[in-house]
């Protein structure tokens, strides 16, 4: 009897122990994600008439099976101070990629947040948000023209909230210019430059909303793509501008059951500077615009379907170079990329979902590409939370 | 001219009114924070009796109101941990960061129940620090209360006296109201009820009623058909006297059992504002009882 007692004793030290030791350490989730995708073209192909390619991952997703981006987050509140995030994520083929490493500062007070590292700009309203978080699978047009996907640069970012009851929200972010636009320069100091703002509140207690305008501001040099088989490069300022919103109902506020999201971007980029195309030079200068809307209800808990609507605007390319559609088939079109995508999730809890997503994509010149895929997301270990 | 830009200066540097700017996470804890601070606390309360405090979003709203907060008042124990934590960290805020005094969790003054002895996600949405909905215990408001008290007179201390008299009178008022209660709920001894969430567990403890069956299969995951059918045939083994959900709780699921089981289905405020009669901690305890009491007879 006694050693029985002793033993269990012995068992609920080393219990606790077990508890006290693993609260120290950080929090730790996975995200494990797949897809199964029919597409009617061949992703491989893919590129977005009109506008110059981005060299993100922009493309459908591979068809047939795939595994998707595994992703891997670590987060702490590193001391008093500072909190620390990484997310890796893990690619199908087999290599690593750091979406995420950042600090953030903690006790700078006043409103004040700083941030360094590399982290996802807080430009627009989808930029900052992980793609397991998305409510489709892939990203607005807009995002894959614009930004090849996403804006995740190395820097710093200062943000400020101002001391008001409706939410107001400024702030700027100096980075490397790691990826498209940017050319990743070769230079001391800043390569790319971004301020936004955004301002939210609710409308009534069953209704929330945020709105931004954001800037980014970059010098690529030698920016070079192949089209009509010849190479073409473009160096001067690209400046992006992007307005956003979103607004969130649920009755009485209460998400639950039934809510509903909207949300839609407009992007608008102006560049100018030169284009050299088979070894000549002259002026370039380009401006271009894009928006999507979407909307995701969820009808009964567990179920949601959405619908999103993109639009390209292949806007005005003027070169110096006297360059028709015939010398630059890709940029010199006079087409406007749409697409209209269908999505309908269940979500067997908080932890798990499974997506089947349905889209009409007109990204390319003349041709349409039907595609249709079932994605999985689940998310493993510490409950995360996700932004507005 | 200095004593102007001198006057200037300190009219910026302190709110217009100097009371204590409290954000309480959940209404109970807004409601708590009245009954202490009185005209010493601006009180804002980020959710309402009609949401799942489980899912409230990082709103807007919230970081704003954060942003200006002297004290966040939270149960913790992870019930806010899908929205509190960026919050905190968006606000910009240093005073409501987790290990600051201007952050106060309910849970941490309080022995909690249903600690697991291990946590697997198969298990649903457990929280692994114990059964964070510990407000519907009087006893727990009172150790709450106390700690409360303490730190909102530690973090504005010229106002030390008046939270000081303030937590006495509540704690006074609240037990002769807890007495008071008890002797009321004699005949919720031993009734066996149906809950939809694991949070009614505290009052279930306290009042010894007995908790037959959630609507929920586990906890946090909705209740669908085939599982309802299951609890039905439960029901016929081991019958319950009411099936109980919260304000914030869809109440198709119990209704549809209800029917079946042939029992009440019955709503409770859960906290301050679920219902039109509980405006007030003392209210939400009058109004839940009586609402037991009839469903008990």
């Amino acid at each position: 009897m006694f050693r029985k007692l002793l033993c269990a004793a012995a068992l609920a030290a080393a219990m606790q122990g077990a508890l006290a030791q693993s609260a120290f350490n950080p929090d730790l989730s996975l995200i494990l994600q797949g897809t199964a995708a029919y597409s009617k073209q061949n992703p491989d192909d893919y590129q977005i008439s009109g506008f110059a390619p981005s060299g993100g991952e922009v493309a459908p997703p591979r068809r047939g099976f795939s595994l998707g981006e595994s992703e891997l987050v670590v987060a702490s509140n590193i001391d008093p101070y500072f909190r620390g995030q990484l997310v890796a994520a893990l690619t199908p083929d087999n290599a690593v990629e750091v979406e995420e490493a950042f600090f953030q500062t903690l006790q700078l007070g006043r409103g004040l947040t700083l941030k360094g590292g590399r982290f996802l700009s807080a430009i627009g309203y989808q930029n900052p948000i992980h793609q397991h978080a998305w409510d489709f699978q892939d990203a607005p047009l807009a995002y894959k023209a614009f930004l090849g996907g996403r804006w995740n640069d190395d820097g710093v970012q200062l943000k400020w909230v101002a001391p008001t009851d409706l939410f107001v929200e400024l702030g700027g972010e100096a980075g490397r210019g790691r990826t498209f636009p940017a050319t990743d320069p070769n230079k001391n100091g800043a390569g790319a430059w971004a301020l936004f703002g955004h301002v939210g509140g609710d409308a009534s207690a069953s209704t929330a909303w945020r709105a931004g305008l954001s800037y980014l501001s970059t010098s690529p040099q030698d920016r070079a793509f192949e089209d009509g088989g010849v190479v073409q490069s473009f160096s001067g300022t690209s400046r992006l501008w992007i307005a956003d919103f979103v607004l969130k109902w649920a009755p009485d506020g209460n998400a639950s059951n039934t809510n509903l999201k909207l949300q839609g971007e407009y992007f608008r980029r102006a560049e100018s500077g030169d284009l050299t195309f088979n070894a000549t030079t002259g002026d370039y200068s380009s401006r271009q615009s894009g928006w999507y809307l979407q909307g995701v209800y969820q009808f009964m808990p567990r179920w949601r379907v959405g619908y999103r609507y993109d639009r390209l605007d292949h806007g005005t390319v003027s070169n110096g170079l006297g360059l028709t559609q015939a010398d630059a088939p890709l940029l010199l079109t006079d087409y406007n990329p749409t697409r209209n995508s269908a999505m309908l999730d269940w979500s067997l809890s908080e932890f798990s979902r499974i997506r089947l997503q349905l889209a009409s994509d007109k990204s390319r010149a003349g041709v349409t590409d039907n595609q249709a895929l079932i994605q999985v997301v689940f998310s493993l270990g510490a409950h995360g939370a996700h932004t507005f | 001219m200095k004593n102007i830009l001198f006057v200037m200066l300190a009219t910026l540097a302190t709110p217009a009114c100097a009371a204590l700017n409290i954000f309480a996470c959940e209404p109970e804890w807004g409601a708590l924070a009245r009954e202490l601070g009185g005209d010493k606390a601006s009180v804002y309360v980020a959710s309402t009796a009609l949401q799942d405090p489980h899912r409230i979003e990082a709103r807007p709203s919230l970081i704003a109101r954060a942003r200006s907060a002297d004290l966040a008042i939270c149960t913790g124990a992870e019930l806010e941990i899908g929205w509190m934590p960026l919050v905190q960290t968006q606000s910009g805020n240093a005073r409501i960061q987790a290990g600051q005094p201007g952050y106060f969790e309910a849970a941490a003054v309080v022995p909690l129940l249903e600690k697991p002895a291990r946590v697997d996600r198969s298990m649903g949405d457990v929280h692994a620090a114990g059964n964070p909905h510990i407000h519907l215990d009087p006893r727990n408001i009172a150790r709450v209360a106390q700690a409360l008290g303490e730190r909102m007179a530690a973090l504005d201390p010229s106002n030390k006296n008046e939270y000081e008299t303030k937590t006495r009178d509540f704690l006074e008022r609240w037990r002769e109201a807890t007495a008071r209660w008890e002797k009321l709920a004699a005949p919720l001894k031993g009734m066996p009820l149906v809950v939809y969430h694991k949070n009614m567990t505290y009052m279930i403890q306290w009042l010894g009623m007995r908790e037959v069956a959630n609507l929920e299969p586990k906890p946090g995951l909705p209740p669908s058909t085939g599982y309802l059918t299951e609890l039905l045939a439960k029901l016929q083994r081991e019958p319950a006297k009411a099936i109980v959900r919260s304000a914030y709780n869809d109440p198709r699921p119990g209704e549809w059992l209800a029917e079946r089981a042939k029992i009440p289905s019955i709503a409770i405020a859960f906290t301050v504002g679920g219902t039109p009669q509980a405006k007030d901690l003392f209210s939400l305890y009058d109004d839940t009882l009586e609402r037991l009491l009839a469903a008990a007879k």
